[in-house]
């Protein structure tokens, strides 16, 4: 019997290839192409009076150069505004290359190709741009008081206002026994995978195709881009995704102007024609997320149970909504994580400011929503003299509530309503983990040596594996070797071995006989891609379904060639046999078989040629079949799977330099069944790693003009090994979906979303002073510290 | 105006290429566009990430902070040096593999290398010198603690293959 792969600790068989540095990123693809460099904006707000790029042809070397002025057609219009809704009533987005107006440091100008980058780069310092500066918009509250616009045409810089409800909050506030108000901020921060952007373009004029590879979550949304934009057909862009550096949501569609213009300017000069990214661009003109701020009013009873709660947020998008609401969309629906309040009303403005476009980070949305929900769960345990897990568990929905409607509509336009979910049980196992009953003898233990500890936890739920859909083919070749191509992308994620995984268990065919190739238009053009931890869930069960319909005809073939019964066969390594007999034939041979051949090329396909199989009488292929042993199958889900996680920290607060340092972390989490329990550890690793950067160290430091100060890794921080926790607790909990085949649920994202909560709360704990701004730095908390003890230090 | 080019010679993995570089060149730029090693990442070009570190002389550098001209005359080892030469992977590659050391793998090779290194030190590094051989490297992905481990277990298949040697 073959094992079940399903479940197994396989190590991943991407990592040969990366760790002998044969991988292939996109930057190391064509290396015969010319390089593409970008001027971009020095101003947050400026009109464009004038740009002269006569000096730039001069420089040896240079082979184009083009501002707004020489675009055409669709080029020349705005971008696409990609996610459309109802309540965004003042979309913007931006041009490939700015229209008399620019509205953020870094904002697209001009591009050159010329033979290398630094060439390029020399151009760019000749092209000269006269402006006439705009006041800068800068941060929510110079969003929110308006007095300067970030587009004329936008009153009160408000893209969109948007509420939900589920009861009306406002009453049984009113009517609850206890009140409170918190107001709670999170700043800015940024994906910042290791890899920056880049698109490599190639016009093939014998074939009148191009070839695009990129740096993508979405192969085929940017192969629809540059089809829509450079008024070409589909079937006319191959869009090829090979191994990508991170993504982590930065890396998703809009699409980024260089991703239209690399094409352009590979059909345009007839040569290959690349652009990499660099750090300091990366920085000022890919997208950053986080910024919000939040007003909570919560009314609840004595157990702690929220009768009611109303959330009025405000959310930072930048200078354009290329990618609509999403993410003010995810934190005003998932901010109910785990819970049932009475009844729920929130608002949001997104508002515009001149700095760097938002979309998803990691989470995207989710980590702000919990911090307000948690902080809030805090505040009434405290308000109440309660145990925070107890007030926690008084809200909890119930294992036997589920499916459970939260009465909203979630980010996909579906019903938010969640699939399956355990949080008792799961709150039991994050209260052993952290020793929570036995923390205050660890605080007194502590405190006789001097020193400060707090303990946090954090409660989140996580709608993943979001449609419209995924698709898989899979293809037996005649040797025997299975061919799986599934159109989303992977960025690091170990989909080959994953997805491999289930082909294994499905088909009964050994592992390493399976390879799976992602993110090719070519083998794969119907596809979404990789974002809000889908990837296997969509496409995991994608592949399921079509390795088991490739194996329901490799069935049919084998019992006519054995002249058995379909159900008497089983299939295993490789092999179908009748169970119980010597009777067998390899999946290789059925492959041969499946295609009637009128030559015969090897001595495998004589098996297959006209005088020797087939009954005369018929045609050779069926009406009702077609050549060839392949399965194709796509999988659409009615709605979300709900992943669901806790995290609990300890950490000490330094009590004089109010260093922060983490004594303990530990998780546990529900992503359904696992398909691969080292993965989605190694996922959980990544995840909290982020969680302590957002929680701890990153945020982007913009002044008043719009400038970003910490523009690179010397001041931009973000964990290394000595930040993160030298350990993680973790334990999972299985509570399979019921949405798909697999009972799986997304992992991706899951490590982040507490972070920032979980390590308020311990703060909080340690310090026993309000922790309502996140991240916080040492000296942030040393202020807040003199801040709410003032008499104390008079008193000295 | 055409920029003047400098003739040198670089010992990359044992091997001897020629390249006509222009001073300013990387010796980043020029290991992956001149002599189509792209194996070594660049993901920050300010000295801080470690991604494109590479080993001259033995010794762990940061490839986008030398220029091209000044490796010539010495010996460079990149990731693609660190295969054994039967073509099995090295003590560090294994390691990585084992203890899913690598998620993306875009900053992988520049701990490889900086791995190789450390242990060629300290052959039998504890938990927390090991991090503190890694702790110049970003990783975006992994979280660091399987990196760790792999610095461990690298050391102990290194210390087993000269064993073995023998």
């Amino acid at each position: 019997m073959t094992t079940k792969m399903m479940g197994a600790k396989v190590q991943r068989v991407e990592d040969d290839r990366l760790v002998r540095g044969t991988g292939r990123y996109v930057d190391d693809v064509a290396p015969d192409a010319l390089h593409a460099a970008v001027l971009r904006s020095p101003h947050a707000h400026a009109r464009i009076v004038s740009i002269d790029v006569d000096a730039v042809l001069d420089i040896d070397g240079v082979h184009a150069v083009w501002t707004h002025e020489d675009l055409e057609g669709a080029m020349a219009d705005p971008l696409p505004l990609l996610i459309p809704h109802p309540t965004l009533t003042h979309g913007r987005t931006q041009y490939a290359l700015a229209k008399d107006e620019v509205n953020y440091v870094g904002e697209a100008i001009a591009l050159v190709v010329a033979e290398d980058r630094y060439v390029a780069e020399d151009a760019l310092a000749q092209i000269v741009v006269e402006y006439e500066l705009l006041p800068a918009v800068v941060g929510i509250e110079a969003a929110r008081s308006a007095a300067n616009l970030v587009h004329d045409d936008v009153p009160g810089n408000v893209a969109a206002r948007m509420e939900q409800s589920n009861g009306d909050a406002a009453a049984a506030i009113a009517a609850a026994p206890h009140t409170l108000s918190l107001d709670l901020k999170i700043e800015r921060s940024a994906c910042m995978p290791m890899e920056g952007r880049g698109t490599v373009a190639r016009w093939d004029p014998d074939q009148n195709r191009l070839q695009v590879w990129t740096s993508t979550q979405t192969s085929t949304g940017v192969r629809a881009a540059v089809a829509a934009k450079l008024g070409l057909d589909l079937g006319q862009v191959d869009v090829i995704t090979p191994d990508v550096g991170g993504g982590f949501g930065v890396k998703i569609v809009h699409p980024w102007p260089e991703e239209l213009l690399v094409p352009l300017a590979a059909q345009r000069l007839g040569r290959a024609v690349k652009f990499t990214e660099d750090r300091r661009e990366h920085f000022i003109s890919s997208a950053h997320e986080r910024a919000q701020e939040h007003h909570v009013e919560v009314g609840f009873d004595d157990e702690g149970r929220v009768l009611g709660l109303d959330v009025r947020f405000w959310h930072d998008h930048g200078a354009y909504t290329p990618y609509g609401l999403i993410v003010p969309i995810i934190t005003s629906t998932q901010l109910l994580g785990p819970y049932k309040p009475g009844a729920y009303h929130v608002q949001f403005d997104s508002l515009y400011t001149n700095t760097v476009i938002v979309t998803p980070y990691r989470g995207a949305g989710r980590p702000q929503g919990c911090f307000v929900m948690e902080r809030t769960m805090d505040a009434i345990a405290a308000e109440l003299g309660l145990d925070r897990a107890d007030v926690r568990a008084a809200n909890f929905i119930q294992p036997d509530e589920f499916p459970y409607d939260q009465g909203l509509i979630f980010q996909d336009g579906r019903e938010l309503k969640y699939d399956s979910g355990d949080y008792p049980a799961m709150l039991d196992k994050i209260k052993e983990l952290v020793d929570w009953d036995h923390f205050e003898d660890f605080r007194s233990a502590k405190a006789a040596e001097g020193k400060r500890v707090g303990l946090g936890l954090a409660c989140y739920v996580e709608g993943t594996g979001v449609g419209p859909y995924e698709g898989a083919h899979v293809h037996i070749e005649t040797s025997g070797k299975v061919k799986v191509a599934t159109g989303l992308t992977s960025q690091g994620q170990g989909h080959q071995t994953a997805f491999a995984q289930i082909v294994a268990d499905e088909l009964g065919v050994r592992f390493e006989d399976v390879e799976i190739t992602t993110g090719d238009t070519r083998r794969m053009p119907y596809a979404v891609g990789t974002f809000a931890s889908r990837a296997a869930v969509m496409s995991g069960s994608a592949i399921h379904l079509a390795a088991k319909r490739a194996k329901e005809k490799a069935l049919r073939i084998a019992a006519d060639a054995l002249e058995a019964d379909v159900d008497d066969l089983e299939i295993v390594d490789g092999v179908v046999s009748v169970k119980g007999t010597d009777s067998s034939i390899p999946l290789g041979t059925i492959a041969v078989l499946s295609n009637p051949l009128r030559y015969a090329f090897d001595e495998a396909s004589k098996a297959a040629t006209q005088f020797n199989v087939g009954d005369p009488t018929k045609p050779p292929v069926a009406e009702d079949d077609e050549p060839g042993l392949e399965g194709k199958d796509f999988y659409s889900p009615p709605r979300s799977t709900f992943a669901s996680g806790m995290h609990a920290v300890i950490v000490e607060t330094d009590v004089e330099t109010a260093e922060i340092r983490i004594l303990k972390y530990a998780v546990v989490h529900d992503c359904g069944h696992l398909i691969n329990p080292m993965i989605v550890e190694g996922q959980i690793h990544g995840g909290v790693a982020q969680g302590v950067g957002g929680a701890l160290y990153e945020r982007m430091a913009y002044d008043e003009s719009g400038q970003l100060l910490n523009a690179s890794f010397m001041d931009f921080l973000m964990p290394y090994v000595t930040e993160v926790p030298t350990s993680i607790e973790i334990d999972h909990l299985e509570t399979p979906s019921p949405l798909n085949p697999l009972g799986i649920k997304g992992a991706g994202e899951a490590g982040v979303i507490p972070g920032s909560a979980a390590f308020a709360a311990a703060i909080e704990d340690a310090e026993r002073l309000p922790i309502t701004a996140m991240p916080i730095s040492p000296s942030e908390l040393f202020a807040l510290r003199l801040a709410h003890a003032p008499h104390a230090e008079e008193s000295k | 105006m055409t920029e003047q080019t400098h003739q040198i010679r670089l010992h990359v993995n044992g091997v001897e290429h020629e390249a006509a570089v222009p001073a300013r060149r990387l010796l980043s730029d020029a290991l992956r566009h001149d002599l189509g090693l792209t194996g070594t990442h660049v993901g920050c070009e300010h000295g801080v990430c470690g991604a494109c570190t590479v080993l001259v002389d033995g010794q762990p550098m940061r490839s986008c902070l030398m220029f091209a001209v000044s490796a010539a005359g010495h010996e460079i080892t990149t990731v693609e040096g660190l295969a054994r030469p039967d073509g099995e992977l090295g003590p560090v590659q294994q390691a990585f593999r084992e203890c899913h050391g690598l998620q993306c793998g875009f900053c992988t090779p520049g701990f490889l290398t900086t791995i190789t290194a450390g242990i060629a030190e300290n052959p039998d590094p504890t938990e927390d010198e090991a991090r503190d051989m890694v702790a110049g490297n970003l990783c975006r992905c992994t979280g660091y603690q399987n990196i760790v481990k792999a610095v461990c277990r690298a050391a102990e298949l290194a210390r087993s293959g000269e064993d073995g040697a023998a």
